[in-house]
């Protein structure tokens, strides 16, 4: 007697639970029963699951009757002239879905000579136990499994065309590659994705060699002739956006140029760009912090009136600018309202953005690496067919994280440019090495894909051969000009009057604890006091009390609260926050007194 | 020639002193040579010293934390010599620094005499001695008798013999640890332990059960597991558990070569100098176990640190930090408020004379460039005391 349970409700037995499972099977092969029905016997608690439910993730298998896969080649023929298709398979029983439970009870091979009696199913390929990113990385079984992921992973953030109506798109931080090409080395997943409409790529000459140096430790080395020609160009789009937003007792923001009453009010010269209406017009070309859209908003609390303020408007400014630290073009300009009827306007900022140092780029394979020197073409080091590589990579890139299809790439490429054909690298089914090296030879290369080079600036012949080939490079998201910061002087915390932080506000980098550290076990005492001077303060001390005295600027006067103008006070340099540390301690009822002494 | 030597003492450390003395010799230099030796081991040890102002204390830190944080990511591992389990890594090392009273795994490395040391036999039975052995250890089973409120302890046989534990050793040293009780050896392999104290409550019965579980039979408090070791050509008893004066009493024992990984027990029987060498010792066993390369004058000064006043201070908020004379430094390092408000109580001065507090300050510290002053000769008078002339 086993319990047999339909979605996860008891409702009844069975005597021969095998027997049991196995009609049901049948039943659904022969469409009696729907397709996304699975069963499942449980043989440690002897019971048996039937699943109709959803979200349970289902995958394709072939079925297997007496060791014989129902997949004959005559199905394979018709299916090859289009006369059957999948439907129909699955119609027929010959491919069924199994869950994850059902997958408990089968036993599965990949390859059709494998099969024995005992098996069920038949994987349809092996690529199958890939995902559907990572059965893009070419020559996927020929690499170290980590290195797989992190090809997937880097495929992820590579910039192409990720989606064809970009341009009424008001995306965030997203970019758009010129002259993306659909990669010379493909596996059959591209097909199916149909990658030729979003490419996210380009085919380029690489040399698997050094070059002065500048692509230590992962840096790549391009040639700027290929930038000039268009490699590794994108547009990078950031949209702006202000809403007439409606505040209670009637107010409003309103969408204009602001009066120059307002408060505060930004220089002239960055409104300069607003039209009649407050918002910027196409094709504008905007610097950082210079207005888009004009705004002024009424005062944040009702009855904010100022006193001794001769303007009668009290509106606050709040014009949408430019980010800090970015430029651009204004692409596009919407005006609109949103659902609760309040006028938005949107427009879209785009940036071109040219390959420069400190940009990554990546392989398929997980090799990534940022761009350490950009190389005049007339530098760049040459074949003896006159080919000069786009991009120059290190071979130290290559042992220790055995990414073996990331050598056969440059091969496979090879042979595919110069035969103009595209080459199959499907994991588990692709063009083997052999092949390859003997396409090569045929096509009058040497056919290890290596060749003779000569130096570019000083024409010698190089003592060994190059591996030079092709290959598709992903330019990454991340690209130097969004992360690039530096700053000497400007806003500070009201607090500590210590630099604030962030790149988007302009912030200091901070010498942090361990920095500190580091400095004093050099012994450079004086440059680490230097570092910490940006809150520095000159503080007028009286000698009798020990506490802050006031110096008055203006009359050149001088006293203290407590002790009166008879005591000697002095100026001392400290820094801010330690005199904010004197003040809380004051607050807790302690008395720091400070003890003054010459220093010399 | 042992002038010449003479006249270097004092600026030449004397065990580099006898080196030379006895290479000189196996050479056979003659007196100019052996000056031009001294001269230039003179040099060599004057540029091996550390300069003024040099910031050996951060230096240390970092050349402990940069290869430490390589060590968090292998934490939690554990290695020893069969069977006997020690806690190394970060944990172990956070545990030496710390200065934790009990060691995570206590264990010793017993050397023996030399008479004793290569025979395995000797040595396996000398270990028998050590190993601790608990009433629990050789019984059966324990049967609590409500009626006579007495429990019932069936014995192994064969485990006692093979210890050779008598029943008048096993009634004595069971009757020396439980005290209030009467002990009896039946025929039957089986002790009956009986309470003195008249009639108790039900739960005392069983807790003179659990009592009588740990009871002491033989061998050395705390030493739980004992393994012999053959290292190089003697072999070495390896325990878990630590208890070094009594060991120490054991004859055969080489009372020099007691190491015990606790470095507490060891300051209390062996004084702070050995408790000194604990640490260094157990601190190159993590460090070399780990395989990294710190080197040994780093540990060799924290130990230093650690044990200068007499007392072991772990590197903590209660150690060493509380040691600092300036307030200030003692406030930026965890609990400020504690330390100001007790500075306030009795009016403490900081004068201003170590690192944190002149960065507090933003004044140069006075370390490498900001160490030293200007004295100079003032011909002409200080402003201020101009003006309070006036």
């Amino acid at each position: 007697m086993t319990d047999v349970f339909y979605d996860d409700k008891f409702v009844g037995n069975v005597d021969n639970p095998q027997q049991f499972v196995e009609q049901v099977k049948e039943q659904r092969r022969s469409s009696k029963l729907p397709k996304a029905l699975n069963v499942y016997y449980d043989d440690l608690y002897n019971e048996v699951y039937i699943s109709t439910t959803t979200g349970r993730a289902q995958r394709p298998l072939i079925v297997v009757r007496g060791g014989k896969s129902l997949f004959t080649e005559d199905l394979a023929q018709k299916l090859r002239n289009n006369e059957i298709t999948w439907g129909y398979l699955v119609e027929q029983g010959v491919i069924e879905y199994l869950d994850a439970a059902e997958e408990e009870n089968a036993l599965t091979t990949l390859s059709e000579e494998e099969l024995t009696p005992e098996h069920t199913h038949l994987e349809i390929s092996p690529i199958l136990l890939l995902g559907l990113v990572s059965s893009l990385v070419p020559y996927g079984n020929h690499t170290n499994p980590v290195r797989l992921e992190m090809g997937t992973k880097v495929y992820k953030q590579a910039l192409g065309i990720y989606t064809s109506n970009y341009l009424q798109r008001y995306d965030t931080d997203c970019s758009l590659l010129y002259y993306p090409q659909i990669p010379i080395l493909q596996s059959f997943m591209y097909d199916i994705l149909d990658y030729a409409k979003h490419p996210s790529g380009q085919n380029v000459v690489i040399a698997v060699m050094s070059y002065e140096g500048y692509n230590m430790q992962d840096s790549i080395i391009i040639n700027k002739g290929s930038i000039d020609r268009g490699f590794g160009r994108s547009t990078y789009y950031r949209p702006y956006i202000a809403e007439e937003l409606r505040y209670s007792g009637g107010l409003v923001d309103e969408v204009g140029i602001p009066d120059k009453e307002v408060k505060a009010y930004r220089t002239e010269a960055d409104y300069r760009y607003l039209e009649k209406d407050g918002i910027i017009y196409p094709e504008a070309d905007v610097k950082a912090d210079e207005a888009l859209i004009g705004k002024t908003s009424p005062p944040r609390f009702l009855g904010e009136v100022e006193e001794f303020s001769i303007a009668a408007s009290t509106r606050r400014e709040s014009s949408v600018v430019v980010r800090h630290g970015e430029e651009g073009k204004v692409d596009m300009v919407v005006l609109t309202e949103n659902e609760e009827g309040n006028k938005l306007v949107q427009v879209r900022l785009r940036d071109e953005r040219i390959p420069e140092i400190g940009d990554k780029f990546a392989s398929r394979h997980g090799q990534k690496g940022v761009v350490g020197m950009i190389v005049p073409e007339a530098d760049m080091p040459v074949t003896s067919t006159g080919i000069k590589p786009d991009i120059i990579f290190s071979p130290h890139s290559l042992p220790s994280r055995m990414t073996v299809n990331h050598i056969l790439e440059v091969l496979a490429s090879k042979v595919g440019a110069l035969s103009g054909k595209y080459i199959d690298g499907t994991c588990f089914d692709a063009t083997p090495e052999e092949e390859l090296r003997k396409q090569l030879l045929t096509l009058g290369f040497r056919e290890d894909g290596a060749e003779t080079m000569y130096n570019g600036i000083t024409g010698e012949l190089m003592k060994v051969r190059v591996y030079i080939g092709n290959m598709y490079y992903l330019k990454l998201q991340h690209m130097a000009a969004n992360r690039l910061h530096a700053r000497a002087s400007g806003r500070i915390q009201l607090l500590t009057r210590q630099p604030i932080e962030g790149r988007a506000k302009g912030g200091g980098l901070r010498l942090g604890e361990m920095e500190k550290d580091c400095l004093v076990a050099h012994g450079a005492a004086l440059l680490l006091k230097e570092r910490f001077d940006s809150d520095k303060v000159i503080v007028h001390v009286c000698e009798k009390c020990g506490t802050l005295a006031i110096y008055d600027e203006y009359r050149k006067k001088q006293f203290c609260q407590k002790c009166g103008t008879g005591t000697d006070i002095t100026p001392i340099e400290l820094s801010y926050a330690f005199k904010l540390l004197l003040d809380e301690m004051r607050a807790l009822n302690v008395y720091p007194k400070l003890i003054l002494e010459s220093k010399y | 020639m042992d002038d010449l030597i003479k006249e270097y003492e004092g600026i030449i450390p004397g065990k580099l002193l006898e080196d030379i003395k006895r290479e000189s010799k196996e050479q056979s230099l003659i007196k100019k040579q052996v000056k031009i030796v001294l001269d230039k081991v003179k040099e060599e040890y004057e540029n091996a010293k550390i300069d003024p102002g040099e910031a050996i204390g951060i230096i240390t830190a970092e050349s402990f934390g940069e290869p430490s944080t390589q060590m968090v990511l292998r934490t939690f591992h554990f290695a020893g010599v069969a069977e006997v389990n020690v806690t190394l890594g970060l944990p172990r090392l956070i545990e030496i620094f710390d200065a934790r009273k009990i060691p995570e795994t206590p264990s010793m490395e017993i050397h023996l005499k030399s008479e004793y040391k290569n025979d395995p036999k000797q040595v396996r039975k000398i270990a028998s001695l050590i190993k601790e052995t608990k009433l629990e250890d050789i019984s059966r089973e324990f049967t609590v008798n409500l009626v006579k409120s007495s429990i019932e302890v069936s014995l192994d046989r064969e485990l006692m013999r093979e210890l050779s534990i008598t029943p008048t050793l096993l009634v004595d040293s069971v009757q020396n640890s439980l005290k209030t009780v009467s002990v009896k050896y039946k025929d039957d392999d089986a002790l009956v332990i009986k309470s003195k104290s008249p009639e108790g409550e039900l739960s005392d019965i069983y807790r003179l059960k659990e009592k009588a579980k740990n009871a002491h039979v033989k061998g050395i408090k705390g030493v739980t597991q004992v393994v012999p070791v053959k290292t190089g050509n003697e072999y070495v008893i390896q325990t878990a558990g630590s208890n070094v004066r009594e060991v120490m009493e054991i004859k055969e024992v080489d009372v020099e070569n007691v190491l015990s990984n606790n470095i507490f027990e060891t300051a209390e029987v062996l004084g702070i100098e050995a408790a000194k060498e604990t640490i260094i010792r157990e601190a190159v066993k993590v460090i070399e176990n780990q395989g990294l390369d710190i080197d040994i004058r780093h540990i060799m000064f924290i130990a230093d640190v650690m044990t200068a006043t007499g007392n072991i201070k772990g590197i903590t908020r209660a150690g060493i930090t509380s040691e600092k004379e300036s307030v200030l430094a003692r406030a930026s390092f965890e609990t400020p408020i504690k330390h100001i408000i007790n500075a306030s109580i009795i009016g403490e001065v900081d004068s201003l004379n170590s690192v944190v507090e002149n960065v507090m300050v933003n004044q140069a510290v006075p370390l490498g460039t900001g160490l030293p002053g200007l004295l100079a000769k003032m011909s002409a008078k200080l402003e201020k005391e101009d003006k309070k002339k006036k």
